[in-house]
């Protein structure tokens, strides 16, 4: 294979809070591939999104720290360059998309204005070629009338127009990675479809690659082609969609498909109780020796509170953090 | 009315009057719920399913008496609700309860989590101090909690134990109907399986009738009973849990179903999906025929020129669609 666009290594970021330091993301590996669809799904709380924002070197500092691990976009660090470089980076080559379109538009700028802005920012051309480029952006992301939409604010906006123009916004200057956290958590069912369709034809003609931040399985099962299910700030098992979703080996994995009402394509009279996982996130300063999950895991064993599991390979491209894959084999 | 009806909605109407913006112009109106009729079986789940602007979470509020009604009739068990005033209609609100959305902003702040679950019954005059002090610690052992938490304030719990304190508020007067609106959507997944067991354990265990307010189809399939698909203030289609998900007539409820993002790759790659273009039109300037037309793959001449009117299929289902053969053959099928 080819080397990856993004590798992530052994990233570690640590919050300093009144209860002492919390590691919020603790030895992250990812690697993504141009062109793909990376999933990344967890409950709040789990560091995905955190994740994002350390790639985009976005992290608030203090009192958040990155204390370990390199982030390469092709080869080149991102914790090591100068801020001013990063400037360079951002909304360039990676570009991010957030949950709720309504909060990350300027509302005293026109939509036509704020893509405008980012063009000028990254790209040396005259403020009539960045317009025309808007403009185009708009209409390449389903919006009628772009001409006329351009000049509208935010406000005169459904929820799903706005997020359609943040769409535009981040691809304006064909970024390398785009970031979606979240993407359609504010919109109605059918405009989320609408949302997703679009994600992924633009993703086919632009060949950028996307990280999707979400908790919905069934978003990842339609996007995604890869997933990494984060837990407590650890990757607890990362493979290909299908392979987790029919095969899922981690006992967290298992719970996040089981414990959401699915639509059943063979529906019976009969309901069973869903899936529970017990508990909720632990905090993340108060986290012990062993592993993150084995506080709310039905299947923990003795070690499991004691030592972090190390991970195992458990098919093509599948790994898993368990004790209990790592004691009955793969 | 049959005797396991508990609750029957006929022809309620709401609508909200838009302020007038110069002299000239007409007063308008936002057509909210627009003639709707439903029947809620005791014991059972009643969901309403729909987007945003729909009317599912007016149309509970108008169950409530807590939006003017503007026509219609309400009636829980005996009782004509819509007709109820002053201490009559407080006395009623007993009867009839609510597990709202966000369980952050629907406890109060300072009142320990005891106090809030007991308040219903002080306000209603339920039981001497020492029989609502003993229902308050039945109640938070029901619900998961210990008892001993009473004490604490809401900020010390963590979100899916504040819908608890939510729901456990809800039958500290033994309500007839409890109004579930979005129970689930403000939680994380993980804890949205915790609140969906308990609701349906408390119903078998208590007999409960649930009116289920959701937007999430899974959920409304997991859950409900029977079920009724609004769209801008109409009922579009209506039936039992079964044949609505095995079934769907109306093209705005398959539209729905396949817009779902589904884990199950057999649902996932199937080829009659049909993707909706935009947004639901603004409720305000409603076009004439069918509300749906405008976004309808299917719609014909007469979609546009006449209102379609609900109407039985099967037993216990009925659509409100020009399209539906009489014999259930949705335009969906006839590809």
């Amino acid at each position: 294979m080819a080397d990856p666009l993004l590798e992530i290594e052994d990233l570690r970021v640590e919050f300093d809070t009144r209860d002492g330091v919390a590691t919020v993301i603790d030895g992250l590996d990812i690697s993504l591939y141009s062109g793909e669809i990376l999933g990344i799904v967890g409950e709040s709380g789990c560091g995905k999104t955190m994740t994002a924002l350390s790639i985009m070197r976005l992290v608030p500092v203090p009192p958040g720290r990155i204390a370990k691990g390199t982030i390469c976009l092709q080869g080149e660090d991102l914790l090591q360059v100068s801020e001013k470089r990063m400037r360079e980076v951002r909304g360039n080559a990676i570009s991010m998309i957030f949950q709720e379109p309504m909060t990350s538009l300027n509302p005293v700028f026109s939509v036509g204005d704020q893509i405008v802005e980012t063009i000028l920012l990254h790209e040396g051309c005259s403020k009539h070629e960045a317009w025309r480029r808007a403009v185009e952006m708009l209409d390449a992301v389903g919006i009628a009338v772009p001409e006329v939409r351009a000049h509208e604010y935010p406000h005169q906006m459904s929820g799903g127009m706005r997020q359609r123009v943040m769409i535009a916004m981040a691809l304006a200057c064909e970024p390398r990675l785009l970031i979606a956290d979240e993407p359609t958590t504010a919109l109605d069912v059918t405009v989320q479809a609408q949302i997703f369709d679009l994600l992924k034809d633009l993703q086919d003609k632009t060949g950028a690659a996307i990280v999707l931040i979400t908790h919905d399985m069934g978003a990842i099962s339609e996007m995604a082609q890869r997933v990494v299910v984060m837990y407590a700030g650890r990757k607890v098992e990362e493979g290909p969609v299908d392979e987790i979703l029919t095969n899922p080996r981690h006992p967290y994995t298992s719970g996040l498909i089981g414990c959401v009402p699915h639509l059943n394509a063979d529906l019976s009279g009969e309901r069973l109780p869903l899936t529970e996982i017990p508990g909720v996130v632990p905090p993340l300063t108060k986290l012990g020796q062993g592993c993150p999950f084995a506080p709310r895991c039905v299947k923990a064993l003795e070690k499991c509170r004691l030592e972090m599991p190390p991970q195992s390979v458990v098919g093509e491209g599948h790994r898993v953090s368990c004790w209990l894959i790592e004691n009955n084999g793969p | 009315m049959s005797k396991d009806t508990l609750l029957s909605i006929e022809n309620l109407k709401v609508y909200f009057p838009i302020k007038k913006r110069s002299l000239s112009t007409a007063k308008s109106f936002v057509y909210a719920v627009d003639g709707i009729d439903l029947k809620i079986t005791k014991g059972k789940t009643f969901g309403i399913v729909g987007e945003s602007g729909s009317g599912k979470t007016t149309t509970a509020l108008a169950v409530m008496r807590l939006v003017p009604i503007t026509s219609g009739a309400i009636t829980l068990g005996d009782q004509r609700l819509d007709r109820l005033q002053g201490e009559e209609l407080r006395r009623a609100r007993r009867h009839m309860q609510v597990i709202f959305q966000d369980p952050y902003s629907s406890l109060n702040p300072r009142v320990r989590a005891g106090a809030i679950v007991r308040e219903p019954m002080n306000l209603m005059n339920i039981g001497d101090p020492g029989e609502r002090d003993a229902r308050v610690s039945d109640l938070f052992k029901k619900v998961g909690l210990r008892p001993e938490q009473q004490a604490l304030f809401p900020h010390q719990f963590s979100g899916g134990q504040r819908q608890r304190i939510g729901v456990a508020r809800a039958l500290a007067t033994q309500p007839k109907l409890v109004v579930c609106d979005e129970p689930v959507s403000a939680l994380d997944v993980a804890i949205q399986a915790q609140i969906l067991n308990l609701l349906r354990a408390l119903q078998e265990e208590f007999g409960l009738t649930y009116l289920f307010i959701s937007h999430d189809l899974g959920v409304v399939q997991y859950m409900c009973d029977e079920i009724a698909v609004m769209y801008l203030g109409k009922v579009v289609e209506q039936a039992d849990r079964i044949s609505l998900f095995k079934e769907p007539l109306h093209p705005y409820t398959w539209a729905l179903l396949s817009a779902v993002l589904s884990a199950d790759p057999a649902l996932r790659d199937r080829s009659d999906r049909i993707r909706l273009q935009g947004d639901p039109p603004n409720p305000i300037d409603l076009p004439p025929g069918c509300r749906f037309a405008s976004r309808c793959p299917f719609s014909e001449a007469i979609c546009v020129a006449e209102t379609p009117p609900l109407r039985a299929i099967h037993k216990g289902h009925a659509v409100a669609c020009h399209l539906v053969s009489d014999d259930g053959v949705p335009p969906q099928r006839r590809r």
